[in-house]
């Protein structure tokens, strides 16, 4: 016999359930558990989430307004003005802000980033991005500044919604889900929390409200 | 890896008076304990998940088998390759194939419980596939050789000025002691080994049945790379880390983080799903998931069946008397604390970890912290039994625990007794408040003083009492 079958028949006589459970009724039932009560206005709560877990936040009027905030953003930080956008965002005036930003997945040597978001996530305040071939996983992880641009209306309110989102627009889930909740960290050493592990040193997320 | 539970007590003594050691683990209780009981205590209702949290676990438990084949089929379905080992020895032979497979030179790895249970890396390394860890501490444990001390936090046990030495001496850069400093250069380091990597191999903190998708939580970002970068990705896991839906993770995913280090999410939470799609630039090209029994089907249905709801967030250890004074390292296995204690001796045998289910005060902390409700004491309690019945205990342990069974089920000579040992105690200490010695129990009166009854027994005082 494989491993398989020992496996699942050992499970199988240890579990020896009279009642058969009808599993695939209990799946697509995708019962909720609970959710911490939040306030109504959902970017605050995220705002204010996303600054507790060391994201830096700026507010944009219009997605036009963008480049301009992220050109602000990089001189007071003292940071290079070129760095990689998603594909999905390459129809930016990023020029006109005095950026040099290609279109692409990022390298190892690329020290920018700058992706769109598929939702945040009010409760934690927290990026949610789906990859995609316009979309590349890399841009928000290989870089040292991770900028995110996120639109007002796409914060929901908790994990569970973002499911829900998620289904209703792809129907399936892409390769990689990847909630992101501020700059990389580790307290690996002395329990002290230490900014910038393996991947970005600081995010921020610009909201836009139009 | 190699056990070394049967040599408890030794380790543990040598831990206790290891100063360096006590100072380190005094940072987990303030970082930690500290951390965990502020982020529960912004969430208000907190008792409300736990309870769900139970729900789901023992949910899934009661069907295992059938959610495990609904796993298999969504992940196969997305181009993933579902593999099943019943052993240690099944994973490794595995992963070798896989890499021979796909010819495969060098792989990384971020940080994986369960293949410390199948000490993957010294196989891979003897099977000519280069191995580097890239979570910060299970790299520092790689360069020093030692395994982990916390399921959490591994390196624990280590100081900045410990790590310090360790990257002079390995890296051969200048000496410093600045924890960020080190970090920067464990990541300069590290980098051009995860975009040299052919095989990323990861763990999963679940696995979710309706989507096929594997759930890593990490801090770091090296769990994103390492399933990001190089075109084969291997996810090992134990069975019992299934979860039926997205919705079922994220109400775990609510208490780990708080529970292990207090945070309210890791910074990153990935979902992984199939294969790389055709005009994606980044992703595996190929996707293998090892589900590893290695005795916890034996859990199933047993007495301990509940440990199988364990989510692996540290907390029973971090809240422990015992392990905050000894250390992860005494316990001599990959778990320690009183998950450990209760894990360890299904892994390797009741025989070889007689202290472990003993290591305990039974405050009962574990079981009041544990986000998903497991009975610990309780579980330490039955395997003491078992080594009682299987007769692994000491003859004499065993003569005076079936006396005192005996005279408890016998009240009336049970009162006579007591009323004569406490008279006759009462008489030996001669007046003074402690006994420091008695006859026939040595061992334990060597290190700590015994309390001289103070007059007479309860049972005639509740007796006095309720007369009037």
């Amino acid at each position: 016999m494989s491993a398989r079958e020992n496996i699942l028949t050992r499970i199988g006589n240890a579990c020896a359930s009279s009642a058969a459970v009808d599993i695939e009724k209990l799946i697509r039932s995708r019962q909720r558990g609970p959710i911490p009560p939040m306030e109504d206005d959902l970017t605050k709560r995220f705002s204010a989430q996303a600054l507790r877990l060391a994201s830096d936040v700026e507010r944009a009027a219009t997605l036009r307004e963008v480049p301009g905030v992220i050109a602000a953003y990089l001189r007071v930080h003292r940071l290079l003005m070129q760095g990689v956008c998603w594909p999905a965002l390459a129809s930016y005036d990023w020029r006109n802000a005095g950026l040099d930003v290609q279109a692409r997945a990022a390298c190892a040597d690329d020290m920018l980033g700058i992706t769109g978001a598929f939702l945040g996530i009010a409760e934690t305040g927290t990026l949610m991005l789906l990859s995609g071939a316009l979309t590349p996983a890399t841009v928000s992880l290989l870089p040292e500044t991770h900028i995110a641009v996120l639109e007002k209306q796409r914060i929901v309110a908790s994990m569970e919604d973002a499911w829900q989102q998620l289904r209703a627009e792809h129907g399936e889930l892409p390769r990689a889900v990847n909630f992101i909740s501020g700059p990389s960290r580790t307290a690996d050493i002395e329990q002290t929390v230490t900014l910038g592990a393996h991947g970005p040193y600081r995010v921020l997320i610009i909201i836009v409200d139009g | 890896m190699q056990v070394s539970s049967m040599h408890f007590k030794r380790q543990a003594s040598a831990n206790l008076g290891n100063e360096k050691l006590q100072h380190a683990l005094e940072k987990l209780q303030t970082k930690f304990v500290d951390g965990r009981a502020a982020a529960i205590a912004e969430l208000p209702n907190f008792e409300e998940l736990r309870s769900a949290a139970v729900e789901i676990r023992d949910r899934t438990l009661h069907r295992l088998d059938a959610y495990l084949v609904r796993f298999e089929q969504a992940a196969s379905a997305r181009g993933a390759v579902v593999h099943w080992a019943e052993s240690a020895a099944d994973v490794n032979r595995l992963v070798v194939e896989i890499a021979r497979q796909h010819g495969v030179r060098k792989a990384i790895k971020s940080k994986s419980m369960v293949t410390e249970e199948c000490a993957l890396n010294d196989y891979l390394t003897n099977n000519g596939v280069e191995v580097l860890e890239t979570d910060l501490g299970e790299y520092i444990l790689q360069l020093a050789q030692e395994p982990p001390s916390h399921i959490v936090a591994p390196v624990v046990h280590k100081s900045k000025e410990d790590i310090a030495d360790l990257f002079e001496k390995k890296h051969g850069r200048v000496r410093t002691t600045q924890i960020a400093a080190l970090c920067r250069e464990a990541r300069e380091v590290l980098r051009p080994g995860f975009l040299a990597a052919d095989l990323g191999i990861s763990g999963a903190n679940f696995i979710v049945a309706e989507t096929g998708s594997v759930l890593i939580v990490t801090n770091e970002g090296n769990g994103r790379l390492t399933t990001t970068l190089p075109r084969v990705h291997i996810a090992i896991t134990g069975i019992e880390k299934v979860v039926p839906t997205l919705e079922d993770a994220t109400t775990l995913l609510r208490l780990l983080p708080r529970s292990a280090t207090g945070q309210s999410i890791t910074n990153y939470v990935s979902i992984l799903t199939g294969v790389k799609g055709p005009n994606e630039s980044d992703g595996p090209e190929h996707f293998h998931i090892i589900l590893l029994d290695n005795g916890r089907s034996r859990l199933l249905g047993s007495e301990l069946q509940a440990m199988l709801r364990c989510i692996r967030c540290g907390a029973c250890m971090n809240h422990c008397p015992v392990y905050q004074n000894i250390g992860g390292h005494a316990y001599g296995w990959v778990y320690p604390g009183p998950m450990g204690s209760v894990l360890t001796p299904n892994f390797v045998g009741l025989e070889n970890a007689l202290d472990l289910p003993n290591a305990s005060t039974f405050c009962g902390e574990c079981a009041v912290v544990c986000p998903v409700k497991i009975p610990l004491p309780d579980l330490m309690r039955h395997l003491r039994r078992r080594q009682f019945e299987r007769r692994l205990r000491s003859w004499p342990e065993r003569v005076a625990l079936r006396s005192w069974s005996w005279l408890a089920q016998r009240p009336r000579l049970y009162a006579i007794g007591t009323r004569i040992i406490a008279r006759v105690l009462r008489i030996f200490a001669g007046g003074k408040n402690n006994l420091r010695f008695i006859p026939g129990l040595s061992a334990w009166t060597k290190d700590r003083n015994m309390p001289a009854p103070a007059g007479r027994t309860f049972r005639d005082l509740y007796r006095s009492r309720h007369r009037q």
